[in-house]
């Protein structure tokens, strides 16, 4: 396997870990978030970094120079491949932008070090392709948001019962693989633990309450960070993928399209911005294990473009209705709010990443959404027609959303609620992806068509095994 | 430099004009550095003359040349050889998309010059520009597309610009609700033609139309598939084109429309944008061709159309509600004429209708003080004589008629029974059901979301 120029994986990784014996002696809230800028940005380069190198050695995977964790766990344990070269520096990226984003009147209640131990452990779980290396990261994540959950004094029974059943199925449905060797056929049993692990983590319908309880007990940020890298997509092309039989893959895609349309329908009659926006989220990641799924080249080629797509659109659009939170406190969707001409920068944006995320033409999710349909249409046609509904209903939830914050009345304030600069470095970053990304799609396009044409070139080995 | 070469020069600028203006005017306003009132007129009026000019040189060549098609080829926006899937960009210009995109820049730039004095100073100036620089960008996109993705972009700029332009008085609360019931429509009629052009593009292996509809110019073109699959594909496109001009069942949209400001209320519901339903049904008339149920459909709802258009338009009590359902009935027998393949006299009609409708809603606002001012004149009002229907059908049928327009056909209630409110209340269910849930698993109340305050109260 060839190697990177420099340990970039490995330093993305550590500089977290780092960072957060860095702040633990940090007593001003101000300068924690200064060093927390930093930290964060040193990943993200280190995570950029990884990518173009990797970009430019050609080929499928890659391990770190000097790589040392390899040695000791293993060749899976520490790699970049077609699948997480983008998915480790957009997740960087997230990071960046949540911290740079976060205003002096959240700096003091911002959990700064279960962040970075967050983002360690994220970036370590992208970068892992070990099966049981993966189950184990998967299987941390879910201990920042659950400690925060207790200290802010929520119940965490809903989330605590969840992550629970996930982890238990994960694991004891690889154990159950495992004992069985490396046979084509494996047991049902074995597989329905693994899918139903799946489903939950990903949120789909009936065990998708603990996404919408965690929005509504947890900080915005904090849940943001843990929904969308997507990880539930993540083990499903990573585990579940390479060795499921076709009525698993089936099974997983109907699954998801149920979830899609029952999400997009929520998502219209939610009263409050932050069920609205797990709502939204939940109708468009299950769309990525729609293309999954599918299994073809189109189809997952769209699912792959989409699960970036949705990743940066709908992040951007957290990250707003997080901005508008912190000025006027969670807000309601019962009314309007008429917030547009104090913050017609941010309304834009909303706007614009509402739509991105639908697969608006011109923004990034268009190409994505078009490939998956496309991919879907040719295998199952009604795949294809409960899509392109979900679409359109979200379409008319992110409007129905953005005029009742932003229209409607006339919004009185004795403070400026002016987008503040670091707000606005984030929106602008984000913009440039998402509508660059939607005028030259090419680039973006033939690199997940080749971790697509990957993925099934290593399923077809797994099966013909 | 040769004809060919100056020929793609000149199209390019007509798509480049207003891709530019949108640029401008878009990243200015989303950097927090809008153009002042007077740049942006300028901006508006360059863009629209050079497009203007190119689109008439290019005109004028053809018919010099008797040239009756040009391809424009940028090439592949998106293209995965080995799966032979494509999205080209290309334009054309023939028969029909010359006259639309030459009515698309004399009527915007038309609008452009009346709303640079009537928003004069307005503190939406450069946000109705900016909507408008998308409208204009969507429409010659749409006018000009060579597949049906690219006519796919630009129905989508022109459905999110009508429907920000309805709730342009975002203050008040009447337009930015009717703004989002415009939208909702236009998402479904937007499914519809996704769905088409998805099938199309499965069926013929790209979304070109002229692989789809034959290489020769347009009306003569011949469909390249069969009788079953062109009703298939046919019907999606009229239900598409019916949400886009407002044809039976959705008119109800039109009056609601009417809220917004009026020069955008004249472009759009009374020139170009309520025809973008009937061009996307003369672009593709080779497949109407091959069916006759679905002529017979197009028909049938074009004449269902005109005739609830003409019986409401009759009863409204504001003139530019008048206005929209005359509209309406004008383009309802344009369908008529799609459909029994009278190409160019629908393309003239169509042209026709548009420049009279858009005098007519710009005059609107004066119409008014110009009645008062000549019953003034005379010193009482206007004599009014019974009209030919008054004095052919009895009073009991006429109030019935009266009932039927003053209610606009009862279009938007049986919407709201038959579709939203059921679909409202599934969900709405469901919702209590999962707080039931979530409750029991938390042994407690689960949601805090519920004591969300409903004020406008800023964190201070």
């Amino acid at each position: 396997m060839l190697e990177l120029q420099l340990p970039w994986l490995e330093l993305a990784i550590l500089i977290p870990l780092l960072g957060t014996l860095a702040l633990l002696f940090v007593r001003d809230p101000e300068t924690a978030w200064k060093r927390m800028l930093v930290i964060c940005s040193l990943v993200f380069l280190c995570a950029v970094g990884a990518w173009l190198d990797f970009s430019h050695l050609h080929t499928f995977e890659a391990h770190d120079h000097w790589d040392i964790v390899s040695r000791l766990l293993g060749p899976d344990a520490i790699v970049i491949d077609e699948l997480s070269a983008p998915l480790i520096p957009l997740a960087a990226l997230l990071y960046l932008l949540t911290v740079v984003s976060t205003l002096r009147t959240k700096v003091r209640r911002f959990p700064f070090a279960w962040t970075l131990v967050s983002e360690s452990i994220l970036l370590a779980t992208l970068s892992c392709r070990d099966p049981w290396g993966v189950i184990a990261l998967l299987a941390l994540q879910t201990v920042p948001p659950y400690f925060e959950l207790r200290s802010r004094g929520r119940s965490s029974r809903i989330f605590a019962f969840h992550m629970g059943l996930f982890m238990l199925l994960l694991a004891g449905g690889w154990a159950m693989l495992d004992a069985h060797g490396p046979k084509s056929e494996h047991s049902i049993w074995a597989i329905g633990m693994l899918i139903s692990a799946i489903l939950i983590r990903s949120g789909s319908v009936p065990v998708h309450c603990w996404m919408t309880d965690l929005f509504e007990n947890a900080s915005f940020a904090t849940s943001l960070l843990y929904v969308t890298p997507m990880a539930g997509a993540y083990a499903a092309v990573r585990l579940a993928l390479p060795v499921s039989p076709d009525w698993a893959l089936q099974s997983i895609a109907i699954v998801s399209l149920i979830t899609g349309v029952y999400a997009a329908g929520m998502a219209l009659v939610q009263r409050e911005t932050r069920r609205f926006f797990a709502y939204l989220f939940l109708s468009n990641s299950s769309l990525v294990l729609v293309g999954l799924e599918v299994a073809t080249p189109i189809g997952l080629t769209g699912a792959l473009c989409v699960w970036l797509s949705v990743g940066m659109s709908l992040a951007g659009f957290g990250l707003t209705l997080r901005s508008l939170e912190s000025r006027t406190g969670r807000m309601s969707l019962k009314q309007y709010h008429g917030l547009y001409e104090h913050m017609p920068s941010m309304a834009a944006f909303f706007l614009l990443t509402g739509l991105a995320s639908i697969g608006f033409p011109g923004t990034v999710g268009f190409v994505g959404t078009e490939l998956l349909v496309e991919g879907a249409v040719g295998i199952y046609p009604v795949v294809g027609l409960l899509v392109v509904l979900t679409g359109a209903l979200n379409g008319i939830a992110v409007v129905h959303a953005y005029f009742r914050l932003f229209t409607g009345t006339e919004h009185r304030a004795s403070i400026s609620l002016i987008a503040r600069w670091p707000e606005r470095v984030a929106v602008l970053s984000l913009t440039a992806l998402i509508i660059g990304g939607g005028l030259w799609p090419q680039p973006g396009v033939a690199s997940r068509y080749h971790a697509a044409k990957e993925i099934i070139a290593r399923r077809e080995v797994t099966h013909a095994n | 430099m040769d004809y060919n070469t100056f020929m793609q020069l000149l199209g390019i600028c007509v798509v480049v004009c207003p891709t530019v203006l949108l640029a401008v005017l878009g990243l200015s306003s989303l950097i927090g550095r809008p153009l002042s009132e007077q740049a942006v007129v300028r901006c508006m009026y360059t863009a629209t003359v050079l497009g203007l000019i190119a689109a008439v040189a290019m005109l004028i060549l053809m018919l010099a040349t008797d040239d009756t098609f040009v391809e424009i080829r940028i090439g592949n926006w998106v293209g995965i050889e080995a799966e032979h899937f494509h999205f080209h960009v290309k334009f054309i210009f023939d028969r029909l998309s010359i006259p639309f995109v030459i009515l698309t820049y004399v009527l915007c730039g038309t609008i452009g010059a009346f709303t640079s004095r009537y928003l004069h100073r307005d503190s939406g100036f450069n946000r109705f520009c900016v909507f408008f620089a998308f409208f204009t960008l969507g429409m010659v996109l749409s006018s000009l597309a060579g597949t049906i993705e690219m006519l796919f972009l630009g129905w989508e700029l022109v459905g999110l610009s009508s429907a920000l332009l309805v709730a342009f008085f975002q203050q008040r609360l009447n337009p930015v609700r009717n703004g989002l019931r415009v939208w909702s429509v236009y998402r479904i009629a937007d499914a519809a033609f996704l769905i088409a052009a998805l099938t199309l593009h499965h069926m013929t292996g790209g979304g070109d139309f002229t692989g789809l509809m034959g290489t020769e110019a347009w009306p003569e073109g011949h469909a390249t598939v069969t009788s079953g699959q062109a009703l298939f594909v046919g019907l999606l496109l009229l239900l598409s084109a019916a949400g886009k001009s407002a044809l039976v069942p959705f008119s109800g949209w039109l009056p609601r429309a009417m809220e917004g400001p009026t020069p955008s209320s004249a472009v759009f519901y009374g020139a170009l944008s309520v025809h973008l339903g009937a061009f996307l049904l003369m672009r593709v008339s080779p497949l109407l061709e091959l069916s006759l149920a679905l002529r017979l459909a197009v028909i049938g709802l074009g004449l269902v159309s005109a005739l609830y258009g003409a019986i409401t338009a009759r009863v409204q009590s504001d003139v530019k509600s008048a206005l929209a359902f005359a509209s309406l009935t004008q383009v309802g027998i344009i369908v008529v004429e799609i459909g029994l393949g009278l190409h160019y006299i629908a393309l003239i009609h169509m042209i026709g209708h548009a420049c009279l409708r858009t005098l007519q809603l710009l005059r609107a606002p004066t119409l008014l003080r110009d009645y008062h001012m000549l019953e003034n004149a005379i010193g009482a009002h206007l004599p009014h004589k019974p009209t030919f229907w008054e004095r052919l059908l009895p009073a009991s049928y006429r109030r019935w008629f009266y009932l039927i327009g003053s209610e606009r056909g009862y279009l938007d209630g049986l919407l709201d029974e038959l579709v939203v409110n059921p679909i409202g209340a599934i969900f709405r269910w469901c919702d209590a059901m999962e707080r039931r849930w979530t409750d029991f698993l938390s042994g407690g109340e689960s949601r805090v979301s519920d004591r969300v305050a409903q004020s406008n109260e800023v964190v201070e």
